[in-house]
């Protein structure tokens, strides 16, 4: 079988500690921080990401839990995927999130696999997610000791793609994270948190710890109405290979007064979708001609009818799908060819935005990832 | 006999023997077993496709702390493979590698740790050759060929043959129809990764550990490997956690842990990661197919041509036996009074393809069920009724001369029908909603061994003592389908006795009889009979003292509720034990035989020894789908499946098959594929796997599994145990063309290659709309010499089984026992006579 290398294994009962001992990592890549794992240890196995020492997170509790504080949201970054999908509040006020995150890998992963660990992981890659001997076979590639990035060979950069489900909605939402380190602590965007690289493909330093991701209350289902759409192969295990997060919010008058939308799994990052601006100033109710108080509801069923396709508002919705198939960039780096995953990319949003404006949903069967919460 | 007895157990769902410690984890797999001192051992595998292996330097390696030792090839220098006409393994690579993952270098150390650090400290330089990644390319790169056999170029295999007269047939039918298929390969996924372990015992034996289909045929290796006699090597084959055909090869890596148990005297383990188990694969060939056929107006089929093409990886493999196996069994299903067969495998640099689930048949059967459908519409005749007009009728003689024995096709047919209500919904469904169908038969073992021999195919021995238990023995192999619980009950049966009275030792070379191994669906049939006559053996000597002990004529004796008693006075009788105590005390020790060897098929041509079998199962599948029009996602919705069993042993374990088969049939249907990257040429030779993962490598899970309602057709067959025919293999076999079927039915179009992926409905959908072909698949076949095609006369032209002007017909089928291939290609010279094995 797959073996871990060895490697000495931390377990800091203080953030100090961490810190610490981040601190002390003279060759500056030799120390990693860990959570659950469900990432790091299959990677080290396959010797694609290697440390000498490998800090763990979850002995220290005040990382771990969930509360509101003036409605606003707090996730500990150790808080595990099936602590949040087992939390009233989240389920009732973030259902898009709930969503996003019971559709990551399975149950026995999530009950392992934190928050944290799901917006940090690293990007993915079928010339890189490979054991070592495979890589070996290929000379190595871009991301890790090679010179190529067999995804596009005249590429200066790493095309590998962002994994994250939590990303991209969080991203939506508005979620802040708050970054520590021994210099003091930070609180920055999530979307700020990634960039567009599939190497660095973190605005965060070697020394700093996410402890805290910070869901605005403005973002709850209260003052906002948020989906979350996956596509991937198979109905559950799979990392998603396009994954569409979208939220409009709107004033008393029902005119909308803020929209957003992140793609998942076509870059390096979660990729904003900026046509979304087209929504401001509209009346959500009269230019989708939908009510705005149908509740989201993901048992809805999904197998009436069909959208005309010329009322106004659906000329806007298909606008905006248009420019998200426009800025992503699905590569033949993961599952199913890129060419459909991009026509996938306007057709899921598409119906992610259906979805929010109330528009009878059609079912894009099979695994879309409407795992009911 | 044993129709007249009222069975107890046979025709019941009984608890599986093995079923309590599978569902608790104490069966012992392969590689859950460990001995004091075992050593590990991992593989140096090839990085490159295809190469001379330069200079191999194990210094670094060997100087590491808890390094043992090393293998390399020269030290192995016998080739070995499962087919004595194509012995092209090594254990371990000697001078050229040929696909990334071929092993070239074995390292032990103390630990797995330490022998993989090991492993990848050893350094092997490599002068690189071209790279040959597909049969296009091995059709047209004759050099360098990666072998120095076969037959041309990197074309591993030829074969050509007509029954009947094509062009005749052609010429009598109302409507010619071609098509071209493509079926992609892929890998069985057994859940268990392969292990061995082997045991150096005293007086330079060895005894081996595996997880095989097959101990007989790894103990066949080993002997000429290792170059020890048989009685010094011990095969033991474990349990397995399903194998589906891939442990039915002798590996490479069972070689190189006995050899290295001898080497360093001591237990030596391999526990192979995922990945490798795709580097071992044998899954299914990739295979191109082109079919024509003849049909009258009402349907029935004039003549038929089919052209396969199969990309055999680097290794012959089962790969002969494969390319018959494309052509053989076409003609099972409906009556072709006409019949050509062209097939070839190429040689690439790949991992070697064999024999999974259905071997070497899926393909043409897909090519043939979805060609069918197609001809229903162009006839415009229903597709189970153009179906129904055409079946094989029981007991005859198909056109390449198989026997066939009992079918219950028509009564699978109907059931399917029936249950998807198809008469009032196939074809008029609302759009994107639709129903497909297809059938299917399949062998219950295949008529000739993997070597040529007189001997049984599987022989039973059994043990009877005092205490009331039964041992039996047998070198049948638990490969996770039931097959000791199949043995146990057939006994057990006949003895009126407990499963739990029943001892079994099977799978073990030095203890049980030869049994062939889990392959091509014969254990129910072949140790299913040898089983019965043991046992009945057994039943008829103590049947003979209890009826002079209870003075009543023998004839009149029960055998049940573990007790020997009278049918007309149950209460006069003996308790089995006291029974066995009365035969032992006449007899002395006792112990019964029993063994089974298949009929002879008729066929008497060269190649004829493909295909021929006891009997054979049939199947039919409607399946229903619905199709997003928008994207081409699709999501099957039901299944249906009828399968004539002849007999089912135990009705649970045969419904267990069926939907095992639907599972893995709709899982190459929808999106298994055993794919390779190939890099540019100007920058890599690489030729990759191109996911090597569970994770990568899509397969369903329980979570994308439809609904499923299977039915069990039973038409006894006498060839079988009870009646029983094979249900491991055949329901897997319409899944695939009934789902084409079903998409044509949803939404009008035609996706001819499997899998069947999202992006090549939306493709042909696309093409519909703008009013092209509404077909996604290969545009043309290749054109190939296939070399001299042979010519037999059918049954209905009068023939008798051979050939026309063919020198060696008459000899057809005497083959050698052994021989590497240049012993082999002597032993033709001195016997010209002779044929290849597998012919």
């Amino acid at each position: 079988m797959l073996r871990l290398p060895p490697i000495e294994f931390v377990k800091p009962r203080s953030m100090q500690d961490v810190l610490a001992a981040l601190t002390d990592d003279p060759a500056d890549d030799e120390v990693r921080l860990v959570a659950a794992g469900t990432d790091l240890w299959p990677n080290m196995k396959r010797r694609h990401q290697q440390a000498k020492t490998v800090i763990s997170l979850m002995s220290i509790p005040q990382l771990r839990g969930i509360e509101t504080a003036g409605g606003e949201l707090r996730v500990g970054a150790t808080t595990t995927l099936t602590d949040i999908l087992r939390d009233e509040i989240i389920r009732a006020r973030f259902p898009a999130f709930a969503r996003a995150v019971a559709s990551i890998s399975s149950p026995p992963l999530r009950n392992m696999a934190t928050l944290g660990g799901n917006l940090c992981i690293d990007t993915r890659c079928t010339y890189y997610n490979q054991s070592e001997e495979w890589r070996r076979s290929i000379d190595y590639c871009l991301k890790e000791r090679g010179e190529i990035c067999w995804v596009a060979t005249k590429s200066p950069r790493c095309w590998a793609h962002s994994a994250s489900d939590a990303a991209p909605i969080l991203c939506t939402l508005g979620a802040r994270v708050k970054l520590v380190s021994s210099a003091g602590e930070r609180v920055i965007p999530l979307a700020g948190l990634y960039r567009e690289d599939g190497i660095e493909y973190l605005n965060k330093r070697r020394d700093e710890v996410l402890t805290e991701i910070l869901i605005p209350a403005d973002s709850d289902s209260e003052h906002c109405r948020s989906t979350f759409w996956k596509l991937r192969r198979r109905g559950s295990i799979d990392f998603s290979v396009l994954s569409v997060a979208a939220a409009v919010w709107t004033d008393s008058k029902g005119m909308v007064t803020r929209a957003a939308m992140y793609l998942g799994a076509v870059e390096s990052r979660p990729m904003p979708v900026d046509a979304m601006d087209m929504l401001l100033g509209k009346s959500l109710g009269k230019t989708l001609n939908a009510t705005l108080n149908a509740t989201l509801d993901p048992t809805l069923d999904p197998t009436v009818g069909k959208p005309s396709g010329t009322a106004p508002g659906e000329q806007l919705i298909a606008a905006i799908a248009r420019q998200a198939h426009q800025i992503a960039r699905p590569l033949d780096n993961t599952d199913f060819t890129p060419s459909w995953r991009g026509k996938m990319v306007e057709h899921y949003a598409q119906a992610a935005l259906g979805e929010l404006a109330g528009l009878p949903m059609r079912r894009l069967a099979p695994r879309h990832g409407l795992t009911v919460v | 006999m044993t129709e007249e007895r009222k069975l107890r157990l046979i025709g019941t769902p009984f608890r599986r023997v093995d079923g309590r410690a599978k569902v608790t984890g104490r069966t012992l797999f392969a590689d859950d077993l460990h001995f004091p001192r075992t050593a590990w051992v991992k593989l140096v595998r090839s990085t490159v496709p295809h190469a001379r292996i330069k200079s191999i330097d194990c210094s670094s390696a060997l100087a590491m702390k808890g390094v043992l030792g090393t293998l390399v090839g020269e030290e192995l220098p016998d080739s070995f493979g499962i087919l004595p006409v194509s012995e092209d393994e090594h254990a371990l690579a000697i001078d050229t590698v040929r696909f990334v993952g071929d092993p070239v270098v074995a390292v032990a150390a103390v630990s797995e740790d330490i022998a993989h650090a090991a492993a990848l400290a050893v350094n092997v330089e490599y002068e690189i050759l071209a790279t040959v990644p597909d049969f296009d390319a091995a059709l047209k790169t004759p050099e360098p060929r990666i072998h120095d056999y076969g037959d041309e170029g990197n074309l591993h295999k030829k074969i050509s043959m007509e029954f009947g007269d094509i062009d005749d047939g052609m010429a009598q039918a109302d409507t010619v129809l071609e098509d071209t298929f493509y079926y992609e390969g892929n890998n069985h996924l057994a859940l268990e990764q392969h292990a061995s372990i082997a045991v150096a015992e005293d007086d330079d034996r060895v005894t081996l550990y595996s997880s095989t289909q097959t101990p007989h045929y790894v103990h066949r290796a080993l002997i000429k490997t290792l170059g020890l006699p048989p009685a010094r090597i011990r095969v033991i084959a474990c349990s397995n956690g399903g194998g589906f055909g891939g442990k039915t090869d002798p590996f490479n890596h069972e070689i190189v842990i006995a050899k290295m148990a001898l080497k360093l005297g001591r237990p030596v383990k391999i526990a192979l990661t995922r990945e490798e188990v795709f580097y071992c694969h044998r899954g299914r060939h990739p295979a191109l197919m082109h079919i024509r056929t003849g049909f009258t107006k009402d349907g029935a089929m004039t003549a038929q041509h089919l052209r396969t093409a199969i990309d055999g990886g680097a290794y012959g493999s089962y790969g002969v036996a494969s390319t018959y196996y494309t052509g053989a069994l076409q003609t099972t299903t409906y009556r072709l009074p006409n019949y050509r067969f062209d097939g070839a495998r190429a040689f690439t640099n790949k991992p070697p393809c064999g024999p999974k689930r259905g071997h070497g048949t899926p393909q043409p059967r897909f090519a043939f069920e979805v060609h069918l459908d197609k001809a229903a519409h162009v006839l415009g005749i229903d597709p189970a009724e153009l179906r129904l007009r055409n079946l094989v009728p029981a007991d005859t003689i198909t056109a390449n001369w198989l026997q066939i024995g009992t079918t219950g096709l028509r009564e699978c047919i109907e059931a399917v029908t029936a249950g998807s209500n198809w008469k009032e919904r196939y074809g008029k469904l609302p759009p994107g909603r639709g129903l497909g169908l297809a059938c299917s038969a399949y062998m219950c073992g295949a008529g000739l061994p993997i070597y040529w021999n007189h001997m049984p195919q599987s022989g039973v021995q059994l043990q009877l003592d005092r205490s009331g238990c039964v041992a039996v023995f047998c070198g049948e192999t638990e490969i996770g389908q039931g097959s000791d619980s199949v043995l146990a009950a057939i006994v057990a049966e006949i003895l009126g006795i407990d499963l739990k009275d029943i001892r079994l030792c099977v799978a073990d070379t030095d203890l049980t009889p030869v049994d062939l191994g889990s392959y091509s669906s014969r254990v129910t049939l072949m140790m299913g009979q040898a089983a019965l006559q043991a046992a009945e053996k057994a039943r008829a000597m103590i049947a003979e003292t209890v009826a002079e002990h209870l003075e009543v004529p023998a004839d009149t004796l029960v055998f049940a509720d573990r007790r020997v008693f009278r049918a007309d006075d149950p209460e006069h009788g003996l308790n089995f034990n006291e029974a066995v105590v009365v035969a032992e005390s006449r007899f002395g020790t006792l112990g019964t035989t029993g063994s089974y060897i298949p009929p002879r098929a008729p066929g008497r041509y060269r190649g004829s020894g493909v295909g021929p079998s006891p009997t054979y199962s049939y199947t039919a599948a409607v399946i229903e789908v619905a199709v997003d029009a928008d994207t081409g996602l699709y999501n099957v919705e039901h299944v249906w499946c009828a399968h004539d069993i002849g007999r089912a042993i135990n009705p649970v374990l045969a419904l267990g098959q069926i939907e095992g088969s639907i599972y893995m049939g709709l899982g190459e249907a929808t999106m298994e594929e055993q794919v390779f990257r190939r890099l540019p040429k100007r920058l890599s030779p690489a030729l990759v796997h191109k996911m090597p993962s569970m994770l990568e490598y899509k397969s369903p899970g329980f979570h994308d599994m439809p609904g499923m309602t299977s039915y069990l057709i039973e038409t006894a067959d006498e060839r079988g145990p009870f009646g029983a025919k094979e249900v491991g293999q055949g329901p897997l076999l319409p899944v695939l063309p009934a789902l084409a079927n079903a998409i044509f039915d949803a939404v009008g179009v035609r996706v001819d290659q499997v899998p069947i992926q999202p992006e090549n409905v939306l493709t042909a959908l696309q093409a519909k709309t703008a009013g092209k072909d509404a077909r996604v698949g290969p545009k043309k076949f290749p054109s190939i010499d296939y070399g001299e095609v042979l010519r037999v006369p059918t049954p209905e032209q009068g023939g008798d089984g051979r050939a026309v002007g063919d020198p060696r017909a008459q000899h057809a089928g005497v083959r050698s026992a052994s021989g590497t291939m240049k012993d082999r290609e002597e032993a033709l010279k001195e016997h010209s006579s002779a044929t290849l094995t597998t012919d």
